[in-house]
Formats: C-alpha cells, structure tokens, sequence
C-alpha cells in the first residue's frame, strides 16, 4: 500500500507493507545511504535517524507509525560539497576507519547538541553511548562531536 | 560425503591426509632477480602506474580500503615518487580484472609490500618521464628538474608529462632511486583521507549502498549448527510469499530471492521455521574447551632455541594463560552483491582478497576464473576474515538462478555472529627460571592453537562456507599456519627479550570443533598478553620495577626507546604500586618480532563489589619506522589500543553443545562509548628506516598493560581473558 512520509523536508510517496521497517525503505525506496543495517535489533545505532527531533532506530520503526513525522536522515544535515557543521566536524578530526557506524553517531550526536548546545564529554559519551564503533574511533567521535558543538556556539 | 562439518577430519576420515601449506606468492618464477615488495609477482611496470594523456596518473594496487587509510597513504607514496599532486592520482584497487593480485590485504603488510612496490614502480616511472624529457628537450637528465608533473629545463623550457607519452608496458627494474626521506612533500604528512567526507554525508561508499537496475535482495537460511543436512523446507510456501523470485536450494544450501528487501527477510523466517535439520555433531563442552584443544592432534614446531643451563640458585616459576573465541564483530553484517549474465559472474565484495576469493568461486560455481570478476567494493570494517567471502559466494549462487538480475546479500546479524570463523581459543603455558642476580634464565613457552588462517585460496578443498553445503559439498581446505617469523598461532611467541637460554614451542593444532580463521593479530594478542603478563609476574618475584626488568633484559634500541617513551609520558614511577582499585601497567611487543615497535601503559580502576574493570586512560609509544601519515598511523594504533581493551574486558564467543549462544550484541558485548579509554600516543619517527605495519601493532601490547594493570591495582592476577566481572571477582575472593 502508499505510504506518505516526509524525509529531510521532502514528501515522498512509497509503495511498501506498513509493518515494513523505516530503514529499508530509506536505503531501498529513497535511495539514501546515510542509515545502515547493522543489527535489525535496536542494539547497535547504525540505523539511526530524526524522527520529529528524536534520535531513533529505523530498523525497529515501521513506516506506519511515522505517517505525521519529520524524518531527518544523515543526508538531510548537509552534503559533500556543503557540510552540516557535524560532518565538517567528523572530517577535521578525521573520526571515520570503516565509517559505518558514523552516520548513526552524527544523528545521535546531532539529538545531542539540539537539546543540549554546550555538552562537556561526559555527557557526549552517555549521548553515543547506544551507538558501537568497532574500530576504535571512539576519541575522535567524542572530539568532533565536542568540536562541533564549539562551532555552532561560535555562529 | 555429505554431512557438511566445520572439522577437515569428518570429510577426509583421518589426519593422515593434512599437509601444512604456506602461501607462496603465484608464479614465481626460479631464476628471475627478485624485486621489492609486490613487484616480485607483478612485475609489469605499466601493471602499478599508468600516466594519463592529461599527464595525471592512475595507480593500481591489490591491496584494498578496510577503514585502515591505506588508499591514502598509497596515494602519498606513489604521489611523491611520481611528482604529482595528490589530486592528479586515481587510485584503483581490489579489481581481478585490474589491478596485481597481491592476495590478501591482511598482516599490517600492505605498506610494506603494496607501498613497496609502488614507491619502486613510480620512481622508475618518474626515471623514464625524465629520460624522455631529456631528449625532447636536449638536456642532461641531470640538468631537469620535477614538479607538479612538468619537467623544466635550466633555461626556463617546459614540457608536461601529458606531453611525454611514456612507454611503461615492461618489466619493472627497482634500478630507480626512491627520493631521499628528507625530500619529501607528501610523504610524512598528515593529508586527509579521501574516503571520509563521502562516508560522513551518506556518499554511495559501501557494497551495502549498491543498487544497481534491476536489483534484487536475497537471504539464506543457516542450519541450526555445524554440519547440519537439510531434510525439507516448504519451499513452496516460501515462493508463495509476496515479492518472492526464487527460492535457491542446492543441498543443504537454501537461499531466497525477493523483489524487496523485507520480503526476502521474511521469506528468510519462513524456510528457517518450516526447515527440517538432521544436526551436525555436537560442538565441545564450553567448561572444557581448552582441555579439548591441548587434546587433539597437533603439529608440533619448536621455535626460538637457546641452550644454556639454569643457575643452581635460579627459582622456578610457571603460569598457564588462555584466551577465548573471539568474533570479528563487524558494525555491518557482510555483504555482496552479483550478477550473473551473458554466461559470466561479477561479484562486488569487500573480500581482503579478490583473487583468493575468485579461486574459490570457480570451485563452487563450477566456471572458469576467465568468467567470474571481483571489484572490491568498501564495506564495513573487517579486523580479518569474517563473512565477507562466504556471502560473496552466497551472492553469487543465488543470482546464477536469476539471470540478468543483480543480486543483493545482506548477511543478517545472527548469520554474521553465529557463522563467521573466530579469531581462536588458545592456551598458553610459560616457565622460567629467575636467577639469583634477579634475571631470567631460562624461559620455556608452550603455545596451544588452531589456524589463524582459514582463508580462501585453499590449495585443496574451499574455504568459502556455501561451498560445504552443496548438493556436491567440497571439503574444507586444509589448515594453515603462516611460518616463523611472523607466524599464526606461535605469533609474537618468542620474545624479544634476550633470555641466555629459551625454548618456544607452537603446537598447531589441527582439528577445529569450531570455525575459525584469521582475527586482527592472529595469535599475537594472545601470545603478546600471556609473555608480557609473566615478564610482570617474574618481575614482581624478583621485586623489580616491570619497566625496569624489561629494560634489563632487552638489548633492541628501538625496543627500548618506545618502552622509555611511554613510561616518560606516562609519568611512570619506579616501583609504583596500585591501591587496590585502581593501578597501572606496561605492555610491550615487536609485532610479529618484524614490524612496528608499540608499547601501552594502561590504567584500571576495578570495582571489588561488582568485579566490573575500566580502563580510564592508556598512553602509546610507536616506532614503525618512516611514517607515511602521522595521523593515520596514530588512528591505527589508538583504534587498535580501544578494540584490544574491549576483546580484553568483554569478549567472548559463548557456546554450548548445541551451538553457538554469541548471535547478537547482548549475547556478544562490546566496548560502549562511556567506556572507551582515552589514549595519548607519542609517535618516533624514523625516516631512514623502512616504513613498518602498524595496523595491528597496538593490541597485544594493550591488553598486557591492561592485564598487569589489573594486578598491579590489585595484586591478584587473572590468566584467563576476558577480564570480566565473574572472573574477577573470583580472582579477588
């Protein structure tokens, strides 16, 4: 059946089951890479997106429930050419090995700074603390993270 | 026979067939002069670097992005031979129809052999662009001077490499000189790494991305544990379900296809629920795993002999130490996508080795390797061979049913846990004899393990797991472990400390009652933890300061330049004791006794009621000889130091009799954000030595200084990994 969802401020229209999973509906039907599969389980925070603000797992979220929401995904922050301050973040502290977790770190880190602009690191720590990395690249998320936040209070 | 098993015993009936294999490189040739690095099995010039009528140039390397940076900082190095900027060198990897075939990209050896033979094949490269600018221009190759791919001439003539249409289609030399270190522009700096700005704005980066026209998604249903024969699936059922293709069953292989993605994971549910198993053996009782281990057949080596004869005053000590099955644990489920048409087979993979991994589909699909093609493709980060092989082939078996239509495999996260190979259970057992004078005299090592390497390419057999499943099973390949001195499960197993007399022993032992392949290391983290833990035991017998005693006993400069490094960062004081919460300990290795030189110091504070242990903070001190990106290689090693903490303090594949229990994060906890040590790393460059690996030299010195640490806090010491609230609390009474 058609479902109507709102992703990075655009309706879009999808043709899918409405028990069907958010997240294979942004990668397969929207065609957007930010969110990955990393468990299907709510575990592990790669699947992670904005639902009107919130920080949630796309892989645990039907699209039925989410027919009134903003969806805001990785790609709805900012791009290659025009970086959110987040991802600029993540490059100058170059806070990627693999980088698959990363998207879910950036939203879970951008749910962050929107409720809390000045976080010290304890707290940018509890904020990720729902989202593995598995290469190690914990420092340099928690630094970008704390870099971004340094930047936005800056503009 | 068709009972598919994990164990090479079950299919060939005894031990008598297993033939210990070392992996040579492919045709080598007697009687051809050895080249540097990679060069020696690809020896075409034009086969690393061609330049492009533009004058920019397109290099071609086997070795492929795990996450490590190593496009990058292979850019930097073929970038500074050729004198290009950065930006005018494409880099393309990982290709079976492109690029050398440099096997696996595995054992921190990628700079050492691809960078290698890069540094060689563009400075010979940079030589004949010169020699034909000489000509052109009638000057003195001498006289010429190179920048940013344009030639000049003393009197202000120019001509670009665009210009110079250079003939590279030969052998390659190594007779051109590489620039000295202290030229270099690009070498030796910090550049950014290209992938990370697509990766942080959701670029298409990951095989996982791919969706070319026309894609389908597929799944395949496991057994319930090893060696499991599938009687009957409702496959009719199954094909009945909304947006279902094909249900593929070959054997006890099944797989779907599906038109979308949650449909194939549905269908996936259904054929699991409604297939019926005869079971594989059962798996070994977890209580007694390592009596198991020391207890099959093995191939005994000794390694690292010393004679010398123990003091009459010297005192015995002995310790036994063990490491756990450990998963790869990758963020991402594996993935592949393939496509089959036109009679051919391309597989887009995140395989550390396309051609390892070509040689084992042309045994299970049964078509010649001229018809199969692998592109790697990024996928998430690997740490080893995980189930980045097994799905490419899974992948490719499902979309020979449905030809003309590209096939996406996504692993699901229980297949990822429950059938990867694991980084093995080892045992180590260590002796030694401290003299009156507070040195060791003797040293004797025993070290218990399975392969390190199960990986594709067998000589005999596949390693791929489908493959053992089919209608027409092919048995699994025989067991391998790399030789001395790098080594697989006897990795990092002779110390570099000088001991007037040692014997190591490497029982390689042969049967797997549980799958298992290469992790980060091999055994080195293992080995490295059970050496350095008992270098600390005997220091604390001879009442010694750890950093002191090592020093006494270790003749490497370089050795002791990153001991003292660390311990002057660190702060360390001479006999500093823990208050028995909270201490600090120092780890050392060599890595692989041939690579870069890392020693941590680790701080822990342990929690006596809840038995739970942090690790606050680590310090690291790296010589990994000419550094080629500072800030890569400090990511690798502050990466490595953060994952061997979690393999230390959590983890652990658990299993029972009826299979394997690790199936998702809860059954298999990794280290959390809140719980990551910070890390302070201080970097010894080196530019007139050769560049080392260094992507795997942090963890076993880590996860020493974490586990001395731990004594050192506590006075008790734990022998067992991982150090987890159980076993500390019963270390601590």
């Amino acid at each position: 059946m058609a479902i109507n969802l709102k992703v990075n401020g655009v309706p879009r229209s999808v043709t899918a089951e409405p028990d069907t999973p958010l997240l294979y509906v942004l990668r397969n039907d929207l065609e957007l890479n930010g969110a990955k599969y990393g468990c299907g389980l709510s575990q592990c925070g790669a699947c992670t997106v904005l639902v009107d603000g919130r920080a949630v797992r796309s892989c645990v979220t039907p699209i039925s429930a989410l027919e009134t929401s903003e969806i805001t995904t990785l790609e709805g922050l900012g791009s290659i050419d025009k970086p959110h301050v987040l991802q600029q973040a993540f490059i100058e502290e170059q806070a990627a090995q693999c980088g698959y977790c990363t998207s879910g770190m950036i939203m879970s880190a951008k749910e962050l700074l929107d409720r809390n602009p000045r976080p010290n690191e304890p707290d940018v720590r509890a904020a990720l603390a729902g989202n593995l990395c598995r290469c190690g690249t914990h420092n340099r998320i928690i630094r970008a993270v704390l870099r971004a936040a340094q930047a936005s209070g800056r503009t | 026979m068709n009972a598919p098993a994990f164990t090479r015993r079950r299919f060939t009936g005894g031990l008598g067939a297993l033939v210990v294999t070392f992996s040579l490189g492919p045709n080598l040739a007697l009687g051809q002069e050895r080249l540097p690095g990679s060069l020696q099995n690809n020896r075409r010039l034009d086969g690393w670097i061609r330049i492009n009528p533009d004058g920019s140039a397109t290099v071609f390397t086997g070795k492929v992005e795990l996450g490590q940076g190593i496009l990058t900082a292979l850019a930097q190095i073929a970038a500074e031979e050729i004198d290009l900027p950065l930006a005018r060198v494409r880099m393309i990897s990982g290709d079976t129809r492109q690029t050398p075939n440099e096997g696996q990209t595995a054992g921190s050896q990628s700079i050492e052999n691809s960078g290698t033979a890069l540094r060689m094949a563009c400075a010979e490269a940079r030589a004949i662009l010169i020699d034909l600018a000489a000509k052109r221009l009638g000057v003195a190759t001498d006289q010429l001077k190179v920048a940013d791919g344009v030639v000049s001439a003393p009197d202000g003539r120019k001509i670009g490499y665009s210009e110079l249409n250079p003939d590279l289609n030969r052998e390659a030399t190594a007779r051109a000189t590489p620039k000295p270190p202290a030229s270099h522009k690009i070498v030796g700096k910090s550049i950014a790494r290209f992938d990370i700005p697509a990766k942080v704005t959701g670029g298409l980066v990951y095989v996982q991305d791919m969706r070319p026209a026309g894609m389908l998604h597929g799944r395949v249903i496991r057994p319930p544990r090893y060696g499991s024969k599938l009687d009957s699936a409702d496959e009719a059922a199954a094909k009945a379900m909304p947006g279902v293709i094909a249900v593929v069953r070959d054997g006890s292989f099944l797989g779907v296809v599906a038109e979308r993605e949650e449909q194939a994971i549905k269908a996936r549910e259904a054929l699991r629920q409604s297939a019926k198993w005869t079971l594989g053996p059962e798996l070994p009782d977890p209580a007694r795993i390592f009596e198991v281990i020391k207890s099959l057949p093995s191939k005994d080596a000794t390694i690292g002999v010393k004679q010398g004869a123990a003091p009459a005053d010297a005192r015995t000590f002995e310790a036994v130490y063990t490491k756990p099955y450990m998963s790869h644990g990758s963020i991402g489920p594996s993935c592949s996508v393939a496509e089959f048409k036109d009679g051919r087979m391309t597989v887009w993979t995140h395989s550390q080795g396309v051609f390892p991994l070509r040689a084992e589909l042309v045994k299970v699909l049964k078509m010649p390797a001229a018809a199969i093609r692998c592109v790697h493709v990024e996928g998430s980060g690997c740490y080893g061979h995980n189930g980045a092989d097994d799905v490419a082939a899974d992948a490719a078996l499902l979309a020979r049913a449905v030809p003309g239509r590209p096939v996406r495999l996504q692993w699901m996260r229980d297949e990822e846990f429950g059938w990867e190979p694991y980084g093995p259970a080892m045992v180590m057992h260590a002796k030694a004899a401290l003299g009156g004078d507070g040195k060791i005299a003797d040293w004797q090592y025993e070290v218990w393990s399975n392969s390190h390497s199960t990986r594709p390419e067998s000589t005999d057999g596949t390693n791929v797991l489908a493959g053992w499943y089919l209608a027409e099973p092919q048995k699994m390949g025989p067991p391998t472990s790399p030789p001395q001195p790098a080594g697989g499960g006897d990795r990092n197993a002779i110390p570099l400390y000088d001991f007037p007399s040692q014997r190591v022993v490497h029982h390689f032992v042969q049967d797997m009652p549980i799958r298992v392949s290469a992790l980060r290391t091999l055994g080195a983290y293992a080995n490295v933890f059970a050496l350095e833990s008992f270098m600390d035991e005997l220091a604390t017998a001879a009442g010694a300061d750890p950093v002191a005693f090592r020093l006494a006993h270790l003749k490497d400069p370089r050795a002791r330049a990153v001991i003292e490094a660390v311990a002057k960062k660190a702060g360390w004081k001479d006999g500093e004791k823990g208050d028995g919460t909270r201490g600090r300990g120092i780890g050392f290795a060599k890595y692989k006794n041939l690579a870069c030189y890392v020693a941590v110091v680790a701080e822990v504070v342990v929690d006596r009621a809840t038995g739970l242990v942090s690790v606050p903070q680590t310090w690291a001190a790296v010589d990994s000889g000419l550094i080629i990106n500072p800030d890569g290689l400090t990511s690798q090693i502050e990466g490595g130091i953060v994952q061997s903490v979690s393999w230390t303090l959590k983890e652990e594949v658990r299993f029972d009799k009826s299979g394997i229990l690790a199936r998702d994060w809860a059954s298999y906890p990794i280290l959390t954000m809140p719980e990551a040590p910070r890390v302070e790393i201080e970097l010894i460059n080196r530019p007139n030595e050769r560049p080392l690996g260094s992507g795997e030299g942090s963890q076993g010195p880590a996860v020493a200084a974490v586990a001395n640490a731990f004594a050192n806090a506590t006075g008790k010491r734990v022998r067992d990994l991982p150090l987890n609230p159980a076993r500390v609390k019963s270390a601590l009474g």
